[in-house]
């Protein structure tokens, strides 16, 4: 692993018996001596501390130095209502390509004088590219030297409280700037667990002292990523690469929600994204295929890459699975798949597992509801 | 007790070879969450796959380590998948088999050598 990149935590990670594996260009733990499923039930339960280092933290800045005119440079890349997004909030986004495709999913945060976007450690360098191609009016800059902790679960406000005081007065998706032993801690309350929780950005050099002040604290255990991997797909999230891709549409991946009316069809600034006429058509009409959540009768999960059936014998695939795999707080397998849009909730579907045809029921997601802070 | 290369381990008992896999097959797996367990009275030659086990990670396969029938399974592992990461070499056995000839076991890895193998 001599030529990955490595968090700032990646001593304490050793030091806490981690199994590290290669991710995105960096060695990360998958997870802990107690193992996936327990520090997923843990997250759920009390408090999970996730080391998300190896994402792109990146501020963009309108050469005019207003900030309206950056809202609407990014705009320009995302079908997403960035002017009308308020000083310290934060939204979920993608970069979208000509096709409709997602080049990247995303955070964007209003930072008052720039934007803060956080993006896959994965999918740094082509959304910088994308970026950089794009917003001729703005400065980007990588944030560098800076590490990136989520803490997140039921236990997550009253635990960082102990460090930031008014940690509670977040509401979800608010982001702001907040001081801990004279360091500059960049705090959003988000995630992606479907638990309350904190994204919290702070200097490499103070990253394992805060992880250390956190995981001294009862409630809170190190989570690795395998955990992080199963409590987002219990939660119905997109993992990028897999559920969600260059030729993926935000519709048919079921982000329509994101998309907000000022963007779609007959809105003030409707379109003039990337890709609008293939995502403006699907959002009127419906896409052809669209992610669904599964759930497999019996306990055999239904990975990545099983073929999913109409029926349980004959007949070409109808759709793919893009995610699956146990769901440690539902004790049964989850699964996403793009398959016919017309399919209705409830029919059962049959994944080929092994040359085994096993039927699938088609649920809505989440699969667990989210507990977030409204 | 002898054990493979594949790191399952095999006991015999009343005339009977019990595979199961290794506490170290069992640490790296992680967390076992299903297992596709064989119909008993199945033949089985060397080298097939007889089960899958489906970890939080991934899922891998026990090897057939001999010629032969199996005869029974571990139907708790049906309901209690874990039992693989709990008692891997006791309640987390997997099948048995009935075979020709039990001096074939003679060839497998004695502990020790089963020991060098893993480092």
């Amino acid at each position: 692993m001599a030529d990955l990149k490595r968090t700032a935590l990646h001593g304490l990670h050793l030091r806490l018996g981690a199994r590290m594996v290669p991710f995105a260009g960096h060695e990360m733990p998958v997870h802990y001596p107690a193992g996936v499923l327990k520090e997923h039930l843990h997250t759920r339960s009390q408090a999970g501390l996730f080391d998300v280092g190896h994402m792109g933290q990146v501020l963009v800045t309108a050469i005019s130095g207003r900030q309206a005119d950056a809202a609407l440079a990014l705009e320009r890349l995302m079908p997403v209502d960035i002017a009308g997004l308020a000083e310290g909030r934060q939204r979920y986004g993608f970069l979208t390509n000509d096709a409709g495709g997602i080049i990247d999913d995303l955070m964007i945060a209003n930072r008052g004088d720039h934007f803060f976007l956080v993006v896959n450690a994965a999918r740094k360098a082509v959304d910088l590219a994308a970026l950089r191609a794009g917003l001729p009016d703005c400065d980007l800059a990588e944030v560098p030297g800076r590490g990136l902790i989520a803490l997140q679960g039921p236990a997550a406000e009253a635990v960082l409280a102990r460090l930031v005081p008014d940690a509670p007065d977040f509401a979800f998706m608010d982001v702001g700037i907040r001081h801990w032993q004279g360091v500059e801690l960049w705090i959003s309350r988000s995630g992606y667990t479907g638990e309350d929780g904190f994204e919290i950005s702070v200097p490499d050099g103070f990253a394992e002292a805060l992880a250390e002040r956190l995981l001294d604290m009862p409630e809170v255990a190190p989570i690795g990523l395998g955990a992080r991997d199963s409590l987002r797909l219990e939660a119905g999230l997109c993992l990028y690469g897999h559920d969600i891709d260059e030729e993926t549409s935000p519709v048919e991946a079921g982000l329509g929600w994101a998309i907000q009316k000022v963007r779609r069809s007959g809105g003030a600034r409707a379109g003039g994204f990337p890709g609008a006429v293939r995502i403006l058509r699907e959002l009127a009409e419906g896409p052809a295929r669209k992610r669904r959540g599964l759930r497999p009768e019996g306990r055999a999960p239904m990975r990545e890459g099983v073929q999913v059936f109409a029926g349980p014998e004959g007949g070409a695939p109808i759709g793919r699975v893009t995610s699956g795999g146990f769901g440690p707080s539902i004790a049964a397998p989850v699964a996403m798949a793009y398959l016919p849009a017309d399919l209705p909730e409830g029919s059962t579907v049959y994944g080929d597992v092994r040359g085994k045809r096993l039927p699938a029921r088609i649920v809505p997601m989440p699969f667990r509801p989210a507990s977030f802070k409204r | 007790m002898k054990f493979t290369e594949d790191h399952e381990w095999l006991r015999v008992e009343d005339d009977l070879v019990v595979v199961g896999i290794t506490e170290h097959a069992s640490e790296q797996l992680g967390d076992v969450v299903f297992v596709d367990l064989p119909e008993p009275g199945r033949s089985v030659a060397e080298g097939d796959e007889v089960v899958v086990i489906e970890s939080v990670k991934a899922a891998s396969d026990i090897l057939a380590p001999l010629d032969g029938e199996i005869v029974a399974v571990n139907e708790a592992l049906a309901d209690t998948p874990a039992l693989i990461n709990d008692d891997p070499l006791g309640e987390g056995w997997v099948f048995k088999m009935k075979v020709a000839d039990l001096s074939a076991l003679d060839g497998f890895l004695d502990e020790a050598a089963y020991m060098a193998l893993i480092g």
